[in-house]
């Protein structure tokens, strides 16, 4: 499952290159944009297909609204902004309008989280996972590479129903070997170990595997789990882990209410309760600086995550 | 363009009497809704549903369903008043009517097309129609399919600035298939939409927005009737989209709840509803 190779992409640039290829095998699919159309690469879409491609000008609200008209045609919308403005301003369009009558609309909601960068505070979504997660019909999808990415853009053309992918502004190794790799609602074990359950998603899943590293070093087997999907979570898989080391750490690009963390505290707290430790970024906003400044700030690196986890672990 | 004779003018009339009347017991059984709004808006959707739209319960499992015209209740909080329409066409027993705002009715306070057949986006939370409308437009012109798309608004709706948005977009995308039915009754919850926040001069700004305006009497059914085709005219003529500027009075019909607020968002008690019952049936024209 896991590449051999270290071919560096965004996973921006994976869900540009997938949308095209979704656009010739499906005439219904179409692309909505809100003038960010180089920035989340629906250009390519939209060079390929200007029929079907709708750039909607600075105006989220009424984008998300004209992809409920064309879904009630058949069309499969893909609507694609920064997270911050896909779930933070358009929140009311997204429930009411796409998420109550169950729509067959797509979000693609790039620039998640604080590696946005030097933009700031103002456009780093750190609460998206969150407000999109507490929508009913709402399938929130966090994907770690370009390979995941790809997939998890063509399984949710698939699917029936509204779905949020999440995705960041930068490049980074690729995780998953394209060749392998199926996308499905599970919770992947990317690594097996018993000491503690390392559980993460999106861009800082290569963080946890990267600290499991850094543990087996001191001593600590580390088991990491990879979550695509946080809803709906594959409790399952995440129970069985937790029956196996009892402790539980999940780290994730978001703010450690409502995200990732939450979610599977939700689910271990009902069913297996055991000691968790959310990382994540701590009920604050973020600021200017280069990404990896801000995911040494912010506490997400391997490196820094590293000796908190064996901290815990001597608790 | 057509003309209705003196007969179909006469039964357009009296179907809004009858809606007129069902939306005030509609809203009294519930013992909440919005009479003042239904009330300003049923002329509009009497003359849409009965002799315009191209739509029809017994299409959905036709193949030329999706060559339906399609109609969005922007201000979805006129619900009642549409139910009662919708009723009328046959999109479910009349009988049903009286389940308005009731635990597990398919007659939702706002619509909702998941649960009620004939509705085709759900609505009520306001300033959200004209953009669904927009993308019917849109996918219906991908198709090439001649079917027309009417929204009506309210015209405190157009505070909410997704309104203004959705109107750029639907002259800039040259939505020449789309006709918006402006509710102008002036009244939102608060009072008077010039005092609370005003529209200033709707038909100019409607027409600096670059799409075509008409401005009528939103209670004579001729004039309704008239304005609806000369929509489609004029958009098919300068490929503009067309909206009409329908000058109502809110609460019409109900002496004691014309040109009222007050009547925005409340239901009458029994007595309220037999007077207003009393006024709507010994009336030809309501």
């Amino acid at each position: 499952m896991l590449s051999k190779t270290k071919e560096v992409k965004s996973t921006r640039a994976a869900f540009g290159e997938a949308l095209v290829e979704l656009g010739a095998q499906n005439p219904n699919i179409v692309a909505l944009d809100a003038d960010l159309s180089c920035s989340t690469q629906t250009k390519m879409f939209g060079d390929k297909y200007p029929d079907r491609f709708f750039n909607m000008g600075i105006s989220e609200q009424d984008m998300m609204g004209t992809a409920v008209g064309l879904a009630t045609c058949g069309k499969i919308p893909f609507v694609a902004t920064f997270a911050m403005f896909a779930s933070g301003r358009a929140w009311d369009q997204v429930r009411n309008g796409i998420c109550y009558p169950r729509f067959n609309v797509k979000i693609i909601a790039t620039h998640g989280g604080i590696t946005v960068g030097e933009d700031g505070a103002s456009h780093q979504a750190l609460e998206d996972v969150s407000i999109m997660r507490s929508i009913p019909n709402m399938v929130v999808l966090s994907p770690a590479d370009a390979t995941e990415t790809k997939a998890a853009v063509k399984w949710a053309a698939e699917y029936q129903g509204p779905v949020y992918i999440r995705i960041t502004r930068t490049s980074m190794e690729t995780i998953f070997d394209e060749q392998s790799y199926v996308f499905d609602t599970k919770a992947k074990i990317i690594k097996e170990g018993k000491d503690v359950t390392l559980i993460s998603t999106g861009e800082t899943l290569i963080e946890a595997y990267n600290a499991a590293g850094i543990l087996s070093e001191q001593g600590i087997d580390a088991e990491v789990i990879s979550v695509p999907v946080i809803k709906p979570l594959d409790c399952d898989t995440i129970i069985s882990s937790a029956k196996k080391t009892n402790k539980v750490v999940t780290l994730e690009n978001h703010s450690i209410i409502g995200g990732l963390g939450s979610a599977v505290c939700e689910c271990l707290s009902e069913n297996y309760p055991v000691k968790i430790k959310r990382l994540g970024t701590n009920d604050v906003f973020g600021q200017s600086g280069h990404y990896k400044e801000l995911m040494a700030e912010y506490e997400l690196t391997a490196q820094k995550v590293a000796p908190k986890i064996a901290e815990f672990l001597k608790k | 363009m057509q003309k209705l004779d003196k007969n179909e003018v006469k039964e357009l009339k009296n179907l809004s009497c009858r809606v007129r009347q069902q939306v005030v017991q509609m809203i009294a059984n519930a013992k909440s809704g919005h009479p003042g709004g239904s009330l300003s808006a049923a002329d509009i959707l009497v003359v849409l549903y009965k002799k315009i739209l191209k739509t029809c319960p017994s299409w959905e499992k036709d193949p030329s369903f999706s060559d339906r015209d399609r109609f969005v209740l922007s201000k979805g909080h006129a619900s009642a008043a549409l139910y009662a329409v919708l009723a009328d066409c046959g999109y479910f027993d009349e009988s049903e009517l009286m389940t308005f705002r009731k635990l597990h009715s398919r007659l939702q306070g706002h619509p909702s097309n998941r649960l009620l057949p004939g509705v085709e986006v759900s609505t009520g939370s306001l300033g959200q129609g004209l953009s669904m409308a927009n993308g019917m437009a849109l996918g219906l012109k991908l198709d090439k399919k001649p079917a027309r798309v009417y929204a009506l608004l309210g015209d405190g709706e157009m505070q909410e600035g997704q309104i203004w948005e959705a109107l750029m977009s639907a002259a800039h995308r040259k939505l020449d298939n789309l006709t918006i039915i402006v509710d102008r009754n002036r009244l939102q919850i608060d009072g008077d939409t010039d005092e609370v926040k005003s529209l200033g001069s709707l038909r100019k700004k409607l027409s600096a927005f670059d799409l075509n305006v008409l401005e009528i009497d939103g209670h004579n059914i001729e004039q309704i009737y008239e304005a609806l085709q000369k929509s489609k005219t004029l958009s098919d003529e300068n490929h503009k989209p067309t909206a009409i500027i329908a000058n109502t009075v809110k609460g019409r019909g109900v002496w004691f709840m014309e040109n009222s607020a007050c009547w925005h968002g409340v239901a009458p008690n029994s007595d309220e509803c037999e007077k207003a019952l009393e006024e709507l049936r010994s009336k030809e024209v309501c």
